[in-house]
């Protein structure tokens, strides 16, 4: 490497135009002139532009995150890295993180989806944890209904059809089991749907990398695919300077390239294990600019980089171009001198690219060289640190809709004669079928859920049960359990109340399985934060998370924010989505979701306090019954007693470490009539049961309503006592014996009136093949 | 000199994408379409030494033993200067 | 006795099989990196599931060029045990160590489920301590597991009693809702000419403990140790 040169980066003409084509305020712009002390190089704003884009910088949200809770005993590594790490014991340690892909899955759903898959994966086996199970979050706009253009279907179809092959192609070929997640369809993802990818990798507590440059001199690794075009923004790509000699211009779509992917997993586990390598970071978005300041700054030193030795996939790539491209499936590593070929004879095998690009300096800024000339000389803190932070305005919440039901709500509620005038089992069997209800099989077929074979419970299960193999000392196998969760829709109606709900249903679900929640990631996906009200959800909504995370014990590792999910002013419903990790001592008392057996009691743990009939009212307009069945939308989310949700979810991880019970599963969307429906499905199991309504409501509540902190739970008959005895020492939580599963029959009678009776292969029908069927009738009409 | 090879089913092979397709244009209204069989297609970059005799041959064999699985395919191929 | 991985680039069930043979079975087990062409004196050779070569050209047909399948086609010439499992099955198929070829699902996308599978014969080294007609449930993950081979092909594998495994209901019928791919006369799995190479699509090594959901597929990795030992056989 040449000393450094005396002779600074080329500035660039600076006009409004270009600023406005690189997304810098005038006000941002004179920073970047006060860091650097000099006009910069058009190089040198491409790197500002992307690091101090919304996506990098967090400049809107940051002040905001500061509020949530992010330590315990077992975190290892809070936010700030590549992902978060928590001690999961017996001297394992697992990193997980979620992220968003939306943008550009709505743009190309396939390669979206896949480089969505690609790039959380890369944050995982970064920190050397080996991927060990991926879920997603996704959210399209309706696939059936009345009064939807054929067009818009179609198209929604299109989307749901490419996402999930992508998602599916990226990680079977990868080799990383899926556990599913969650799927859900409402209008206002129709222009705008979320791929929200979760990603957990097993690492042992004592072979963390982290990405971070040390030891001046050390030689600076590339590694992976080549450097393309790829993801350049078009707007910067016009430019005028760049027109002159600019090839003609690439589209923005990234490509994925799993079998790429798997190679540099591979060969980066492998080169870390030589002891050689220091601090290892992977090129994700702003590629090689992110990485390169990221790990210089982590480390309090500098990288100084040749773009000449990049490798390239095209001829005649500018600076600029090198430094913005994100070409997937590329690792950044900084190794100790001298040993820079154990590393390089890795890749070697494994048929990668890695060359040396750059040494790291004393001196803590960013280098750039192409063809030897200085085109980026940058202090690393201006990027990172030192980034533009905003206070935005947050504006006053106001609810979005009506607190009261309508009349015509009412009324075909039969509200007022108080008549049992509906059929609840026809409402049962359109809500199995709905699309937000139905089973999502079609989906999670179509991922390989079983590769590494450690999987105990996968997709269709309240949440992923994964055992860790060479655990437990000889004993009983650890396991792993973890969950998605979250509803737009109740966060529209209230972002506070509705993300506590995202924690604390993603975490139930978790509890559920037996294992006790111990920590969370999340993925924000808003509107345009430069709109007060969005601001105000975002708030809310964080403050809400802190708080359910706080209660929970399940402190945030990290995470990440999508903001602007907005097209044609149409914006998405505050949709923060959880995921929470939970750990589970001897993973063979693992609760399935399913009933198991006729002859089981049906038990109802749920809290001791119900609701007004007023606040009982306003809550089932927030319901997946009001949606379907009634196509209206009113009042609030289920109120959420935090105390008592910690007590349930301590209960459960109780009951099933005494193995008491056969099966847990949470009540939520289509409340206690579809949890019941669809804990008959697996093993084609009745039940019979006794629902009692103490306040004078149409029969729709007890059955639909969907109530916070209730888990169904079946045991032995012959154990009821010591579950109700177990559950007595919480606070706050009651057990009602409803009733006991049966053969074939599904029965529910509300206060010894019979109201639903159906047979469970009927409804396993209709439930089962809704998804597919939605799809069909459209694509092949 | 490039050689381009296509390569298919052998039409006495169910193909179900090719079926798929042209299920599709049929219900588009695509009424002229009878048939449809989909396939990949190769280009490769050859020496400029090789004559054209050669380059044939050495195109049919790549073809051959590599681009193909004879159970259940077959190629063509065309040369261009 | 020593059984050997193999390891393409892109196999992503090396490890799930050899955790199987070390864990469950308790055998001596070995990686064989595709690039050598040693087996290293394995008595036993498993080519795991995955996608070798990111199965860009076709599913299996990059792997047979790697040194290590030379050596492995030798090794099955001399009537060294082979099991093929999922891309195992179509890497033999390319290699022509088997016959027929798998194609693209009959509904065109990857599916992973537990299947049933029904056990066409004893007579082999892998399907010893099952019964002819036993039904296993075992797990498919694949894109292109659709068997196919011509009518003289097929022909001969009946008549040979060739067909190891064939897609059945829970109760063994041999039904056209039990076939999960399209593939010829429900067909899962097929022994060679000397009977000591099997490739099949279901997952053996996913469905060898019972935490996993079924065990039923030990018995193929079982029979291969009885047979290597001598303890059982023909």
């Amino acid at each position: 490497m040449k000393p450094v040169a005396a002779v600074a980066p080329e500035p660039t003409t600076v006009t409004p135009e270009l600023l406005a084509q690189h997304s810098i305020t005038a006000e941002e712009y004179a920073r970047i002139e006060e860091a650097l002390g000099r006009t910069p190089s058009l190089t040198e704003l491409g790197i500002y532009s992307v690091m101090w884009s919304e996506h990098c910088s967090y400049k809107s949200s940051r002040v905001h995150l500061k509020r949530l809770p992010t330590k315990s005993d077992r975190v290892v590594q809070g936010p700030g890295e590549n992902a978060g790490i928590i001690d999961v014991g017996d001297g394992w340690a697992c990193a997980f993180k979620i992220e968003s892909h939306n943008h550009p899955s709505y743009i190309e759903p396939f390669q979206g989806a896949t480089t969505g898959v690609g790039g959380i994966l890369r944050d995982i086996f970064t920190m050397n944890a080996r991927p060990f199970a991926v879920m997603d979050s996704l959210r399209f706009g309706p696939i059936a209904g009345e009064g939807i253009p054929q067009e818009l279907l179609h198209k929604n179809h299109t989307i749901v059809e490419g996402v999930v092959s992508g998602v599916a192609s990226y990680g079977n070929c990868f080799g990383v089991p899926n556990l599913g997640g969650e799927t859900k369809f409402e209008e206002c993802y129709s222009g705008n749907p979320l791929v929200n990818a979760f990603a957990l990798g097993l690492v042992r507590r004592d072979e963390i990398f982290y990405a971070k440059a040390t030891g001046i001199g050390n030689p600076v690794i590339y590694v992976g695919a080549k450097t393309g075009r790829d993801g350049i923004h078009g707007a910067t790509m016009a430019s005028e300077e760049f027109k002159e000699g600019s090839e003609q211009k690439r589209p923005n779509v990234q490509v994925g390239d799993p079998f790429m992917e798997k190679l540099l997993l591979e060969g980066c586990i492998e080169a870390m294990a030589t002891g050689a390598v220091l601090g290892i970071q992977d090129m994700g978005a702003a590629g090689l600019t992110c990485s390169t300041c990221e790990m210089g700054a982590r480390g309090g030193v500098g990288l100084d980089v040749e773009l000449d030795l990049v490798p390239q996939r095209e001829t005649g790539m500018s600076a600029y171009e090198t430094m913005l491209s994100e070409s997937q499936e590329r690792m950044l590593l900084v190794a100790e001198k001298g040993r820079e070929n154990e590393v390089l004879e890795v890749f070697k095998k494994w048929g990668l690219d890695a060359v040396i690009v750059g040494t790291v300096i004393a001196e803590p800024r960013l280098r750039i060289r192409h063809h030897g000339v200085l085109v980026a000389d940058i202090p690393n803190q201006s990027l990172t640190d030192d980034a533009p932070l905003y206070h935005r305005p947050v504006g006053e919440w106001k609810a979005p809709v009506q607190m009261e039901p309508t009349r015509s709500a009412l009324d075909k509620l039969g509200y007022e004669d108080r008549v049992q005038q509906r059929n609840y089992a026809d409402d049962l069997r359109l809500l199995l079928g709905a699309e937000n209800i139905c089973s999502k099989r079609w989906v999670h077929e179509q991922y390989d859920s079983m590769v590494q074979t450690n999987t105990v419970q996968g997709p269709g299960c309240e949440a992923g049960v994964m055992r860790i193999k060479d655990s437990g000392n000889g004993g009983p196998q650890r396991g792993l359990a973890m969950a998605l969760d979250g509803n737009g829709r109740w966060c529209y109606l209230d972002p506070k109340l509705g993300a506590e709900h995202a924690v604390a249903e993603a975490a139930r679900k978790v509890a559920c399985t037996g294992a006790t929640p111990v920590a969370a990631t999340n993925c924000l996906n808003f509107g345009n934060p430069e709109k007060p009200e969005i601001m105000a959800q975002l708030s809310a909504a964080i403050d809400g998370i802190a708080e359910a995370c706080i209660a929970l014990g399940t402190p945030v590792t990290g995470g990440n924010v999508s903001l602007y999910n907005e097209t044609r002013g149409e914006g998405i419903y505050p949709t923060p989505v959880l995921g929470i990790v939970g750990i589970i001592d001897d993973v063979t008392t693992a609760l399935p979701s399913a009933f198991q057996a006729p002859g089981h009691a049906v038990l109802l743990i749920s809290p001791e306090k119900i609701g007004t009939i007023e606040e009982r009212l306003r809550e089932f307009g927030s319901s997946e019954y009001a949606k379907q069945v009634l196509g209206e939308l009113w009042g609030v989310p289920p109120s959420l007693d935090l105390a008592v949700e910690a007590s349930l979810q301590k209960a459960l991880s109780q009951l099933a470490a005494a193995k008491l019970l056969h099966s847990a599963r949470d009540i939520s969307d289509g409340g206690i009539a579809v949890a019941l429906a669809e804990g008959c499905f697996e093993h084609n199991v009745g039940v019979s049961v006794k629902l009692l309504e103490g306040a004078d409501l149409p029969h729709a509540w007890p059955l639909f309503q969907e109530s916070a902190s209730q888990v169904i739970v079946t045991c032995d008959e012959s154990a009821v006592g010591k579950v109700r005895a177990l559950v007595a020492a919480f606070d706050g939580l009651r057990v009602d014996h409803l009733g006991e599963t049966v053969a074939d029959q599904f029965e529910i009678a509300v206060n010894r009136h019979p109201v639903i009776r159906d047979n469970v292969t009927g409804l396993k029908n209709r439930w089962a093949h809704a998804l597919e069927g939605a799809l069909r009738e459209v694509v092949t009409a | 000199m490039k050689a381009h090879v296509y390569v298919t089913l052998k039409s006495t092979v169910l193909d179900p994408q090719g079926q798929t397709i042209g299920n599709a244009l049929r219900k588009n209204q695509y009424h002229g379409v009878t048939d449809v069989r989909q396939g990949k297609y190769f280009v490769l970059t050859l020496q400029d030494s090789l004559d054209a005799a050669d380059a044939a041959a050495e195109v049919e064999r790549i073809a051959r033993d590599i681009l193909t699985n004879p159970v259940i395919e077959e190629f063509t191929y065309r040369l261009e200067d | 006795m020593k059984f050997g991985v193999l390891v393409f680039p892109g196999s992503n069930c090396d490890h799930d099989t050899f955790n199987v043979v070390a864990e469950i079975a308790h055998q001596p087990v070995t990686f064989l990196w595709h690039d050598s062409p040693s087996l290293e004196n394995c008595d036993a050779i498993l080519v795991p599931g995955g996608f070798a070569y990111g199965d860009y050209l076709r599913t299996g047909a990059l792997a047979r060029f790697s040194p290590v399948m030379q050596s492995v086609r030798k090794f099955a010439d001399d009537g060294g045990l082979v099991l093929g499992i999922c891309n195992g099955f179509q890497i033999l198929c390319e290699a022509g160590l088997l016959p027929g070829a798998l194609m693209r699902n009959a509904g065109l996308k990857y599916i992973c489920k537990q299947v049933h599978i029904r056990t066409e014969t004893a007579d082999s080294p892998f399907t010893s301590t099952l019964r002819k007609g036993q039904v296993l449930q075992v797990p498919i993950g694949h894109m292109d597991g659709n068997y196919f081979c011509d009518q003289s092909t097929l022909d001969t594998l009946q008549r040979n009693d060739r067909v190891a495994f064939r897609y059945s209901t829970p109760t063994g019928e041999i039904t056209p809702e039990a076939n999960p791919n399209g593939s010829l006369s429900n067909i899962a799995g097929i022994l060679n000419e000397g009977r000591n190479v099997l490739g099949m699509m279901p997952h053996p090594d996913r469905s060898s403990e019972r935490i996993l959901g079924s065990a039923d597929g030990f018995a193929i990795f079982a029979s291969m140790v009885a047979a290597l030992t001598g303890a059982a056989g023909r």
